[in-house]
């Protein structure tokens, strides 16, 4: 999903970092055929999500050159336009298409404008910009976290029944994870989470996003020396 | 009964760490092996932070060379736990330990293994803009 950004960043001190919140052998086709030539890291227990408070996949975190975060987590360039899905039909209709490849546009503009002038992007927040948008985890996310684990590690010992009781409690207690639940939940024979109890926790949401929006300040100036 | 202790990136086991109930005894240097956390005179030490032991009335937290990790989590109000049948623990991190590790801004290290098993760790990253991307294939 990257490369083209890596590619014409390549002379840049700038990299991607790839993290599969997924278990090595379903993330092997993904990465062989992406042939990324960035690193591209298997997080089979999700302690990144658990670290940067991730709750969904794609999001993203902006790292300066000293390890300083300058964009905390959000939504890498998704949007919500899946949910106009005809879900018979599986035809999601073309403004909604269109809207969401400009989002996309926008949010890959955004970083490429970091990776190319660092700090002077004014997509790289500064402390006080990174921790209004920053949401830190609370004691049931930090339950939630350790239930999770648990049940992996009870998964891997193949204790299913166990490993699926500790997930439960896990997704009760950090219901907005839709990577712990995805993650676990029944997926169908291209591998994917998607079928009725999928859309019944999505209609759920009702007005709340799947994909939290992102606000990417669309007048920027533009870079130095013009473009 | 062997006991398998997972604390962040660590998984951790233990010939001697000894389950019973709720506690978890381990001994001196097995809570570094699996926690990070030095067990020193001033208590639980890890980077530049002490936790002192407290004194509990009734149930001691240490034994001898022996630490009740489950109950120091739990004194410390982190999250704590375990499988009595497979002797699987976690220990977690407590939620304000890692809203103020976020709160500081300074992007928490993490290391992990990509296809070939090879470790990469943020930090060897330093000195490089590092745009950090989440995906799955589910």
């Amino acid at each position: 999903m990257w490369q083209s950004l890596q590619l014409e960043t390549k002379d840049q001190n700038f990299t991607v970092l790839a993290v599969a919140l997924d278990v090595p052998e379903a993330a092997r086709p993904w990465i062989e055929s992406a042939s990324a030539s960035y690193p591209c890291l298997i997080d089979r227990d999700h302690v990144v999500a658990e670290l940067y408070n991730l709750v969904n996949v794609p999001q993203a975190v902006w790292i300066d050159e000293t390890g300083t975060i300058v964009r905390p987590a959000e939504t890498a360039g998704s949007n919500d336009g899946f949910r106009a899905m005809d879900r018979q039909t599986l035809v999601v209709p073309d403004d909604v298409l269109a809207e969401r490849k400009r989002l996309k546009a926008a949010y890959f503009d955004a970083v490429r404008d970091w990776a190319m002038r660092g700090a002077e992007s004014p997509h790289a927040l500064d402390a006080e910009g990174v921790r209004a948008r920053l949401r830190v985890p609370d004691a049931a996310v930090a339950q939630a976290h350790v239930r999770f684990r648990l049940g992996r590690l009870l998964a891997r010992a193949s204790r299913d029944a166990e490993a699926t009781a500790q997930f439960a409690e896990a997704t009760r207690l950090h219901p907005e994870s839709w990577a712990m639940w995805r993650q676990t939940a029944a997926k169908n024979e291209r591998g994917l989470a998607s079928g009725p109890e999928f859309w019944k926790r999505v209609d759920a949401l009702g007005n709340r996003p799947y994909y939290a929006p992102v606000e990417i300040d669309a007048a920027s100036p533009p870079p130095k020396g013009g473009r | 009964m062997k006991v398998t202790i997972a604390h962040e990136s660590r998984e951790t086991e233990l010939a001697h760490a000894k389950a019973d109930g709720e506690a978890l005894w381990l001994e001196r240097d097995d809570v570094e092996r699996a926690t990070g956390w030095q067990w020193k005179p001033e208590g639980l030490c890890r980077d530049d932070i002490c936790m002192p032991l407290p004194r509990t009335a009734g149930r001691p937290m240490t034994e001898g060379n022996r630490l009740d990790v489950a109950a120091f989590w739990r004194h410390a109000g982190w999250p704590v736990v375990h499988d009595d049948a497979s002797g699987l623990w976690v220990l977690g991190e407590g939620a304000s330990r890692r809203a103020d590790a976020l709160g500081s801004l300074a992007a928490p290290d993490f290391e992990l293994p990509d296809l070939e098993g090879r470790l990469h760790r943020l930090r060897d990253y330093r000195g490089r803009r590092v745009f950090l991307a989440s995906w799955a294939s589910w």
